[in-house]
């Protein structure tokens, strides 16, 4: 038995491992309330060390319950990890972990504890699910779990703001689901089968078929409403602010990306194939997300509110990136992609912090907390300046990529675009800046001090990560971690002959 | 005219979530849009004349349906389930809030 056919054998843990965690802390809550904290933060580290021990592995396929295809036709269920699923798979797991981190303290408030570490598993036994599936009704079921397990999470404070954005947030989730599903079963009474990998085989000869077209676009309307892009944003806004902060972090940092553009992306690219115009209209919805996310951003006086819409603006840079279709883009997008989820976690933290703090998150209601919360100033400090693009952090580096792959494929106007956008953001956070942690601290505000060791440990984490992450383009780390997801997506139909094989 | 059926019954759900005030209502047009993806799924595996797909000889020959969809239709149901039980859930904790059902009375976030 060589290396790669034990290592398959790790991929159904990252699913199974969550799951089994969610329920045996709802059974051993009674025992002792600080046993869930220590379970919750050791699946999740445990996770995230498997998943970067499987770093420099070829893909590997695993068949859930052994059934071997017949006549090479898969017959059951496969789990598939290659690049791409990788590095999602990294991300979920470590800013799953420092969030976790984050609500040993933040959660205290909260009377519920336990329900809420065995909602957050579940949404990791969602998202592990959605990136690691093989097939598509995999994908939706996966994809339904983590929703729904977002859906309660957002709810979790019960006031009237979070019931109002979490019904929004589910009926909204509710009809992209549907659309989804409509998707799938169009897909399958064409081709006979839900393998991604022998979908693409079917349909390799019949691309522009009436009915492939028609499946295009209701899985670009369900995970567009998934993954909050352009016309589709508008329970964005209102489900991250409402939600906790560390849920804040994960929706906007992992759970739009693994739900959203991932499965976008893997169906499209690597099984039903993309038309020069399917991936005309991403580039629309992309610009559109970029720029009215910043303009929308720029109104708001809200901490948390700023910060969402943020996230869209700065998810159209990450899919302006991937359907530039060129190597150049998808590896900036790629790599924007893992950057926004370090510093828009980050920033979502420190959010929370301030609010641990100061129990406000109204930017005019604020002001002078470098000189009373030191760690918190500095770490979104580091964060804003990524966000924004400014050279030494990781940010800069991602979106400058961006921006290079414009410029060689031609499309000028994005790239000044870009830029524009990029000025916007840095002005946006400025103004963040200025009103919470600059100056002199208001009167009301003067005895207030630092979050607790918890707190900052995770945003010193991540701020670390900021500054260091630029260093993943260097060569010899870049071949390790990056290219391998960049590799799946430029051949992209390749997956098909090595899944099957 | 079966799967126009379905359609009919999809965009009347689609209409009940775009028109109707009530939270309620927009529950059950949800429930509305699901159930006609399901029966679209079982007119998608169904086929005339066909056996329950039990195989008790390979080599013979027999028109079995396929069992494919009707698998998946039962995950979607319980899935439908879950959600429309935990709408059901937030319009219930919704009203003890707002005293209402009237979305035009709930709208404190601006979307």
């Amino acid at each position: 038995m060589n290396s790669s056919s034990v290592a398959q054998y790790i991929l159904p843990v990252f699913v199974a491992m969550p799951l089994g965690g969610a329920f045996l802390i709802q059974l051993i809550k009674k025992i002792s309330k600080g046993f869930c904290d220590i379970i919750a933060n050791f699946i999740l580290l445990l996770l995230l060390i498997l998943s970067l021990s499987l770093l420099d592995n070829p893909l590997l396929v695993y068949k859930v319950g052994g059934w071997m295809p017949s006549k090479g036709i898969p017959i059951g269920i496969y789990l598939v990890l290659d690049g791409f699923s990788l590095l999602l798979l990294v991300i979920i797991n470590m800013i799953g972990l420092i969030s976790l981190i984050f609500s040993i303290s933040y959660m205290k408030k909260f009377t519920n504890k336990p329900l809420y570490y065995t909602l957050f598993l579940l949404m990791i036994a969602g998202m592990n699910g959605v990136v690691l599936s093989g097939d598509l009704f995999n994908i939706y079921v996966f994809l339904e779990v983590a929703a729904i397990a977002s859906y309660s999470l957002v709810a979790f404070g019960t006031e009237a703001d979070e019931l109002e954005a979490a019904f929004k947030y589910q009926v909204m989730g509710t009809v992209a689901s549907a659309f989804i599903l409509l998707g799938i079963i169009i897909i399958y009474s064409i081709t006979g089968t839900l393998n991604l990998a022998d979908v693409g085989r079917v349909l390799k000869d019949k691309v522009i078929e009436a009915p492939i077209i028609l499946t295009g676009i209701l899985f670009l309307v369900g995970f567009g409403l998934k993954g909050a892009m352009m016309p589709f944003h508008a329970w964005l806004p209102d489900a991250h602010p409402s939600a906790p902060a560390p849920i804040s972090a994960m929706l906007s940092g992992v759970l739009i990306k693994a739900i959203g553009v991932y499965a976008l992306v893997r169906i499209m690219f690597c099984s039903i194939g993309v038309t020069p115009l399917f991936a005309d209209i991403m580039l629309v919805i992309a610009v559109v997300s970029m720029t009215a996310g910043v303009f929308l951003a720029f109104a708001q006086w809200d901490f948390k509110r700023l910060l969402a819409y943020h996230s869209i603006s700065q998810m159209g840079y990450v899919m302006l990136g991937i359907w530039l279709m060129t190597p150049l883009g998808i590896l900036g997008g790629l790599f924007h992609m893992l950057n926004h989820s370090v510093f828009k976690s980050l920033l979502f933290l420190n959010s929370g912090a301030v609010v641990y703090g100061t129990g406000s998150r109204q930017l005019k209601r604020l002001g002078g907390l470098n000189q009373k919360m030191p760690i918190t100033g500095c770490t979104s400090f580091i964060a804003s300046m990524s966000i924004a693009g400014v050279p030494p952090f990781n940010g800069f580096w991602s979106k400058l990529i961006i921006i290079m792959a414009c410029i060689q494929s031609h499309h000028f106007s994005l790239a000044a675009l870009a830029v524009l956008v990029s000025i916007m953001t840095l002005v946006s956070f400025l103004k963040v800046q200025k009103y919470v942690f600059f100056g002199e601290p208001k009167q009301e505000l003067k005895d207030k001090k630092e979050v607790p060791f918890a707190m900052c440990f995770s945003m010193i984490l991540l701020a670390f990560l900021c500054i260091i992450m630029g260093a993943l383009l260097l060569p010899g780390v870049k071949e390790l971690f990056i290219d391998p997801a960049v590799n799946t997506l430029v051949n992209g139909k390749e997956y098909i002959s090595l899944v099957l094989k | 005219m079966i799967y126009f059926l379905c359609g009919l019954l999809l965009l009347v759900g689609l209409s009940g979530i775009l028109l109707k005030r009530n939270l309620i209502k927009i529950v059950i047009s949800l429930t509305i849009i699901e159930y006609s993806l399901f029966m679209f799924l079982a007119v998608v595996g169904y086929k005339q004349n066909a056996l329950p797909p039990i195989v008790k000889s390979v080599t013979e020959e027999v028109n079995y349906v396929d069992p494919l969809p009707q698998a998946i239709v039962l995950t979607a149901i319980v899935i439908g389930l879950a959600t429309t039980a935990l709408l059901v859930a937030l319009a219930v904790r919704i009203y003890e809030k707002y005293g209402t059902f009237d979305i035009r009375e709930i709208r404190r976030l601006k979307g």
